[in-house]
């Protein structure tokens, strides 16, 4: 195999029709075109879920703000909560893991391209269907009202009784059809992880990237299609007058819960996993140090999946369950932090003892282990059932789950950007550019979400849209607030950054940080068939071998 | 190139072998299928008893014994379809095809059938009680998987006719055949849900 892979080269590029460029684009199978499509959708949907929170912080500046009117304070956040979950977080870990897993592991495409394509307008479609809302839904105050049900439309809210007209029908169907979207992209990661991987990738030589994302496809695979029954059993109760939660025929609302939160607890780990995958990507190059302790982040990352399945009812502890199924669900979600913890510990060893490079991407991923590592012990603090019972429902859970999102989550998603931009695009991006955006988007997101979970401990509950002047709770309000601007600013610098390197950054070559994993032996971007040659590896840093044949990694592995 | 190119790894030689993207594929849709189903099956099972009024599984629930002897024989029939068409037999093939067809229509009709005499002379509707809810979304996904394992092999059976499926297409086939076996296997956990526990 070459070391760097040479594309067959191409006839010189004619000046094409728009028309054109749009039928290449609509039509394609392609995995990094489609990849391209979900992440740029995934973006465009976070800037709207952004300002939905935007307002919503805005009316909260102010004790009795009367800015914006509950129904509407309502809409926003079930909104900005659906949208940020399914049509931001889904999107941007499908978008990645479309790139960037064929490419790892030596193939030329996934293993089914046209249910990817299809996949992706579905869930672009879905997406239109529940923001048509906006314009089209009939809800109890006339056209054009939006979900307002909250992200998790508990029954008996949603019964057609409690919620007339269709706004809840938009959320239902939206989320159903783009769910479409997730699944296929799962079924194809994992598919292909199991088919196509290249000679000499083994299962145990799969970068922990693969690994972690056939981790996230099995729970998606597990987790998205009892919401959709659930969805399903919800739209009967609605229209066909069936009776699932309906309490005055027997039915038990908090059956909707049960259901819900099966589905909502193994989703929550999906939407985290991928970014372990990027930090564990991108923490061990920029450290030149190999990744510490691959098979035990394997196992650990599987003993979460499988546990994560057990747990569901943790976000049910002020129902009122029997005291045996609190006491086991608050234990088994004692024991998930577990494996979490242990990945934390081999982040740190990665990084510990090696020549530490704080360009973007690292910047990203060491804020990450140590936000992460707070998010994750409010959780834990969450799980003990008599301090939940204080803290549920109220800014505290809200502040805790932003942490894992946000802190977790969307800074892995922000590193990943900068580590892959110069694949995806060919050039590199703006450094200083981004580490104004790092640093903005920092302390405007410590500003909010650390100091949100004092309100919760305060008292102040979630979802509603204003509060007495006389609770203390205003100055922490304030500077929740304030820290959105903050945020703002650093995501408009992140939009600089990405668009000065789209336009005028150097070009960025095949492998412009030195790293190990096979997309790197490509051209930037890769020719539309990856490899010339399919490549055969020998261990799971196949560029570490090439670049020091005297040291390959396969006599340590 | 590099030595690291040529020499091999102690003791881990990869044949490059892996599982076909078919077979994982419907391996994968299969197990996300099974989940959808299990919801429902969970949901009948937390209602069973549970009906405040109106017609109780044991008053009108009839053990589907031809429509569970169709489906479970049109499994066998469809691997000995297999095995002729693996063989190159496509005659063979085209006809044991057909009868599993068969198999499934009457499996439909059965469940059809069975359907109008709850709602029309035993009042049993999806809005009536929580019996009929959860007995007729259970069943009622799983009739539309039937069906659409039907329309899957009438079009395999539509192109045999037209001369255009060989024993090259065995793989194809088979494929189809892991989706009419789980369809096969749902039933036979509702049949054990609804017929056996639930009255």
């Amino acid at each position: 195999m070459a070391a760097i892979d040479q594309p067959i080269p191409s006839a010189p590029a004619r000046s094409r029709a728009w028309t054109d460029t749009l039928h290449e684009w609509v039509a394609t199978v392609d995995h990094k075109k489609l990849g391209v499509m979900y992440i740029a959708s995934a973006l465009l949907f976070f800037v709207i879920a952004g300002f939905e929170a935007s307002l919503m912080r805005y009316q909260l500046f102010f004790a009795e703000n009367d800015a914006i009117v509950p129904e509407t304070f309502n809409r926003l956040f079930t909104m900005h909560g659906t949208t940020m979950v399914f049509m931001v977080g889904m999107p941007m870990i499908t978008g990645f893991g479309n790139f960037l897993l064929p490419l790892m592991i030596g193939a030329r495409d996934m293993a089914y391209p046209r249910l990817n394509a299809w996949g992706f307008w579905m869930f672009f479609f879905g997406t239109c269907l529940f923001y048509f809302s906006f314009l089209g839904a009939d809800g109890l105050y006339g056209a054009g009202t939006a979900p307002d049900v909250g992200w998790f439309a508990y029954t008996p809210l949603t019964a057609k009784t409690f919620s007339r007209g269709n706004a809840t029908d938009y959320w239902i169907l939206g989320i159903l059809i783009s769910g479409f979207g997730s699944l296929s992209g799962a079924i194809n990661m994992l598919g292909t992880a199991i088919s196509l991987r290249c000679k000499g990738r083994t299962l145990g030589k799969m970068p922990l990237f693969v690994w972690l994302m056939a981790v996230v496809s099995f729970l998606i695979l597990l987790a998205m299609t009892p919401l959709a029954a659930a969805q399903v059993m919800l739209l009967f109760d609605r229209f066909l007058g069936a009776h699932f939660f309906d309490t005055q025929a027997g039915g038990d609302a908090v059956l909707w819960q049960h259901f819900f939160w099966f589905f909502g607890h193994p989703e929550v780990y999906i939407l985290i996993i991928p970014g372990f995958a990027y930090a564990s990507e991108i923490i061990p190059v920029f450290s030149r140090k190999v990744i510490f302790g691959y098979p035990i982040m394997v196992a650990a990352t599987i003993a979460i999946g499988v546990l994560s399945v057990g747990v569901w009812a943790h976000h049910m502890f002020a129902v009122g369950m029997q005291r045996e199924l609190n006491i086991y669900f608050a234990a088994i979600t004692f024991m998930v932090g577990v494996p979490t913890g242990i990945k934390i510990f081999n982040w740190i060893g990665t990084m510990y003892g090696g020549k530490l490079i704080f360009k973007a991407p690292m910047l990203f991923c060491t804020a990450f282990v140590f936000q992460f590592l707070l998010a994750g012990l409010t959780g834990i603090m969450l799980a003990a059932v008599p301090f939940d019972w204080q803290l549920s429902d109220t800014y505290f859970v809200v502040a805790h789950f932003h942490y894992v999102l946000i802190g977790g989550l969307l800074f892995t998603v922000f590193g990943a950007f900068y580590y892959w931009f110069p694949k995806i695009s060919g050039r590199m991006y703006n450094e200083t550019l981004a580490r104004w955006h790092f640093w903005l988007f920092l302390l405007g997101f410590q500003m909010t979400f650390t100091t949100m979970h004092i309100q919760g401990l305060l008292g102040m509950p979630r979802r509603i849209y204003t509060y007495p002047a006389d609770r203390t709770w205003e100055i922490w309000n304030q500077i929740t607030s304030v820290g959105v601007v903050f945020q703002g600013l650093g995501a408009v610098f992140f939009f600089a950054a990405i668009i000065w390197g789209l336009r005028k950054g150097e070009k960025a070559g095949p492998d412009p940080w030195d790293a190990w994993t096979l997309e790197w032996s490509t051209s930037s971007p890769p020719p539309a068939y990856n490899f010339a040659e399919l490549p055969e590896v020998r261990s799971r840093r196949p560029l570490w071998d090439i670049k020091h044949p005297d040291d390959p990694d396969w006599k340590y592995e | 190139m590099s030595e690291a190119a040529v020499a091999h790894p102690p003791g881990t030689q990869d044949s490059g072998k892996r599982l076909d993207r078919g077979r994982s594929g419907m391996a994968c849709l299969i197990f996300t299928e099974s989940c959808f189903f299990g919801i429902f099956v969970v949901g009948y099972l937390f209602y069973i008893g549970k009906s405040l009024s109106g017609p109780y599984p044991s008053d009108v629930l009839d053990f589907p014994i031809i429509g569970t002897v169709a489906l479970l024989s049109s499994s066998a029939t469809i691997m000995l379809a297999i095995r002729y068409l693996r063989k190159g037999n496509v005659a063979s093939f085209a006809i044991v095809f057909a009868l599993t067809i068969a198999l499934g229509i009457l499996f439909i009709v059965m469940t059809a059938l069975e359907w109008n005499r709850l709602i029309f002379e035993n009042g049993l509707t999806i809005g009536t009680n929580l019996f009929g809810t959860t007995f007729y979304s259970l069943v009622g996904f799983h009739a539309a998987h039937v069906c659409v394992g039907v329309l899957l092999m009438s079009l395999i059976l539509t192109l045999t006719f037209l001369g255009h499926v060989n024993e090259k297409h065995s793989y194809n086939v088979e494929l189809v055949s892991w989706y009419w076996h789980f369809v096969d296997a749902v039933w036979i956990v509702v049949l054990t849900t609804v017929y056996i526990i639930g009255v």
